[in-house]
């Protein structure tokens, strides 16, 4: 079983505790406007517009498939920011002992991994096979997710995974809507059923002033999440919305929030009882 | 003695005369330079044949370096005092008792380094402060011993005048460690330079209060406590960069292989490795014994100061240091000599060379007999040394260039756990950390347990945006670079070094991580 492998990075201070590898898996079934790896959200069609954009010769079409040489890659991100599918034709078709060859190579520097995307549970069974792998050689596993999934009805996934960091990107449905495009009567479960159920690591919203109600959000997400923190410490994260990686059709109308607001938000947090909130 | 020409006296009487009118010199600068000017009049070492054709030529000719160190040895380069001896006996010498409580402690040592020579004339090794402090700590409140702490670390600061002079802590948790942390980086100083030593039993907790503290002043660094144990046993200590020496010892001297120097010579990697490279390694080993052998018979340190003869220092836990700097630039020479591609850091074929190149090393050090080392053996230790502010196409010790660091850390952490277990006596990286990208400090955690597993000995960690950095292997102020920059005189030695390294070395532009 493979599946498309959209990046691994080595290091990553930024997904879960510690220093842990993260894996980018490739296609979502959300369109956020702040996106800000747009290119994991589709799949490659093979148009071969970024063939035409590499300054190196790293992409060619052949038998009517973009084709990618890493060796000749130089890494300009050119490619996808060209692409008009939100694709990348750097992705890699790969099998989870694949994937851990790769994670291995950061062994013993990292506690863990984290797989995130893209929708990374859109590949479920390659995820059972995967944090099985790294569990049994000792490394934590973690799932970075926007919630659509119905992790209730999985224990299996859940048996190999220690945490899922899950995004709540807005808390009305109207609101959801109007960031990703979708409803989120399913993200509003899986909160509450990962929290009851001690596998809640972390909370995240990215904060976009104008775009959806950001304190509804964290202060209902906060009351649903705070009553389960001791049977799994979790972190309430308030990400400030930045341009970097962000379609440009969108980053004209998407604001910065001012550090005044992120600081009120994580007062509201911690007023619901999230002891452990942190702005970035 | 050797007689030397008239020429060559006014040529010193000339740079003495430029010393003593030197404007951005201390009095302090100045009266060291003298003394060394005045050493250097002497001819009493029994020196090698051909060390003039290496040591005393052009720069880019060059392949050993003496660092200065003067040409009649007559103090050890460095010396670490058996701290916790002079804590429970005090010294007839300087007339103190045994400290009975912490004030007395802390002004015993302040006095006993103001009486530890070295290279710099300042104490490369000031002890481990958490452990002869602890006992003095017990029934005061922690705003007190803070207090005592801070006027004891500013005045270290302030009067010790050379960022080569260092303390340890760790490896267990002391609540005398954890103070000591807390006043560092809130005092933002250069010196001392501060290592702690990380074993498996080190708990998280004091680890990560030494990754916040260095975060914000540069130190501590973190030294591998299970590598150096194994191989120096357990009175070891991290003295001046990140030397690992024996306490109550230290080392007589340190000279160093110039490998770019070597490399420029070498027709090829085989002409390098049957014979540059062993000639200079002779002569440089020879003139090491050379000058230990001074030192040791007929200097007369050992028979008259008091720090030996009171048992604070024995001459029999003394060794000395054969360092070694440019490995990158001599990898890729080789290569490029040989017409094979690939650099150092960045290839196989490269890293696979600097391996072999340190096999041989070791191998020639390891045979060597070295006249009063008995301590390690009967033999010198090999070092990684730093480098120098007037080092020009030579990167320090075995260290990927400044400006050439693998993109990622761990392919730089790789390279780096070739390298470092052949450095018994000190081999160290250092890394610029963005704290606007990492504000979970725990991944250096991570990191610095995982390079311990490894065979990585000595890891250094600063924010971007500190204004204490580490240069080579000292700290620094930025602010006080840029004074000296500007023509005034700064207070510490050291920071003239910073401003050639910033200038000579790109030492500011690490790849921050």
């Amino acid at each position: 079983m493979k599946a498309l492998v959209n990046k691994i990075i080595p290091f990553s201070s930024v997904d879960g505790p510690g220093n842990r590898t993260a894996i980018f898996l490739q296609g979502c079934n959300f369109n956020c406007l702040y996106c800000h790896n747009p290119e994991t959200i589709n799949q490659c069609v093979n148009c071969g517009q970024c063939v035409k954009v590499c300054p190196v010769g790293a992409l060619s079409m052949q038998d009517g498939k973009v084709c990618y040489d890493y060796t000749k890659c130089v890494f300009c991100d050119a490619c996808f920011k060209q692409c008009p599918n939100s694709s990348s034709p750097r992705v890699r078709s790969m099998t989870p002992e694949e994937v851990m060859v790769e994670v291995r190579k950061n062994v013993p520097f990292i506690r863990g991994i984290t797989v995130s995307g893209g929708e990374c549970t859109r590949w479920r069974d390659f995820l059972v096979e995967l944090l099985g792998i790294a569990r049994a050689e000792g490394l934590s596993t973690l799932l970075d997710s926007n919630g659509s999934y119905d992790f209730s009805q999985d224990p299996e996934l859940l048996a190999v995974t220690d945490g899922v960091m899950l995004d709540i990107k807005a808390w009305t449905s109207e609101d959801h809507k109007a960031v990703t495009g979708v409803d989120n009567t399913q993200v509003r479960a899986n909160l509450e059923f990962l929290a009851r159920a001690g596998k809640l690591e972390e909370l995240r919203t990215v904060v976009v002033p104008g775009l959806f109600d950001a304190e509804t959000a964290v202060r209902e997400a906060s009351a649903v999440a705070a009553p389960w923190q001791d049977k799994h410490p979790m972190r309430y994260k308030i990400i400030c919305y930045r341009p970097m990686g962000v379609r440009e059709s969108e980053k004209e109308r998407l604001q910065q929030p001012t550090a005044e607001y992120l600081q009120q938000l994580a007062d509201l947090a911690r007023a619901q009882g999230i002891r452990d909130v942190v702005i970035t | 003695m050797r007689s030397i020409s008239m020429e060559t006296v006014e040529a010193k009487r000339a740079e003495i005369l430029a010393t003593l009118k030197d404007q951005t010199a201390t009095h302090e600068q100045k009266v060291t330079y003298l003394a060394r000017h005045a050493e250097n009049f002497l001819t009493v070492l029994d020196e090698p044949e051909g060390l003039d054709e290496l040591m005393r030529c052009e720069q880019e000719d060059r392949c050993i370096c003496n660092l200065f160190e003067g040409d009649a040895p007559y103090r050890p380069r460095y010396i670490c005092p058996d701290y916790p001896k002079f804590m429970k006996e005090g010294s007839a010498f300087l007339q103190l008792d045994p400290p009975k409580d912490l004030f007395e402690a802390l002004n015993n040592l302040q006095i006993l380094y103001h009486n530890v020579p070295s290279i710099t004339n300042y104490p490369v090794y000031i002890g481990d402060l958490d452990l002869l402090l602890e006992p003095f700590v017990k029934d005061l409140d922690d705003e007190t011993v803070k207090k005592a702490l801070r006027l004891f670390l500013t005045s270290v600061d302030r009067t010790i005048l050379d960022s080569f002079c260092h303390a340890n802590i760790g490896p267990t948790m002391t609540r005398t460690g954890m103070l000591l942390m807390e006043v560092e980086a809130e005092l933002q100083n250069a010196v001392p330079n501060l290592t702690m030593r990380v074993s498996k039993d080190t708990p998280d907790e004091f680890v990560m209060a030494g990754i916040e503290c260095a975060l914000r002043c540069a130190k501590p660094s973190f030294a591998n406590d299970r590598m150096f144990r194994s191989e120096l046993g357990d009175d070891y200590c991290i003295a001046s960069c990140y030397n690992g020496l024996y306490k109550g010892g230290g080392s007589y001297t340190l000279c160093r292989l110039l490998l770019a120097g070597i490399a420029k010579r070498s027709k090829n990697i085989q002409d390098f490795k049957e014979n540059q490279l062993p000639h200079v390694m002779d002569v440089m080993a020879r003139y090491m014994d050379a000058r230990v052998r001074f030192l040791v018979e007929e200097s007369g340190f050992f028979e008259s100061n008091f720090l030996a003869l009171e048992g604070l220092i024995r001459r029999d836990r003394f060794s000395a240091m054969f360092g070694l700097v440019g490995m990158a630039e001599c990898v890729n020479d080789l290569l490029a000599k040989e017409g094979i591609e690939g650099r150092f850091g960045h290839s196989e074929a490269a890293d696979k060379l600097g391996v072999e190149i340190m096999e041989q090393i070791n191998a020639f050090c390891n045979a060597h007999p070295a006249p009063y080392c008995e301590a390690t053996g009967g033999h010198y230790l090999l070092h990684a040394q730093v480098g120098m502010d007037y080092d020009k196409n030579s990167t320090p010790g075995t260290r990927i260039p400044v400006g050439e660091e693998p993109a990622e850390l761990i392919d730089h952490l790789k390279n780096i756990n070739l390298f470092h277990k052949y450095f018994i006596s000190g081999a160290g990286d250092i890394f610029p950390v963005d704290l606007t990208v990492h504000k979970n400090h725990k991944f250096l955690l991570d990191v610095i347990r995982g390079s311990f597993d490894l065979e990585i000995r000595y890891l250094s960690f600063y924010g971007s945006d500190s204004d204490v950095i580490r240069v080579t292997g000292y700290l620094a102020k930025r602010s006080e670079i840029e004074k000296l920059a500007e023509g005034h005189n700064v207070l510490l030695n050291t920071t003239g070094l910073a401003l050639g390294a910033t200038r000579n070395c790109h030492a500011q532009d690490r790849r921050v991580r």
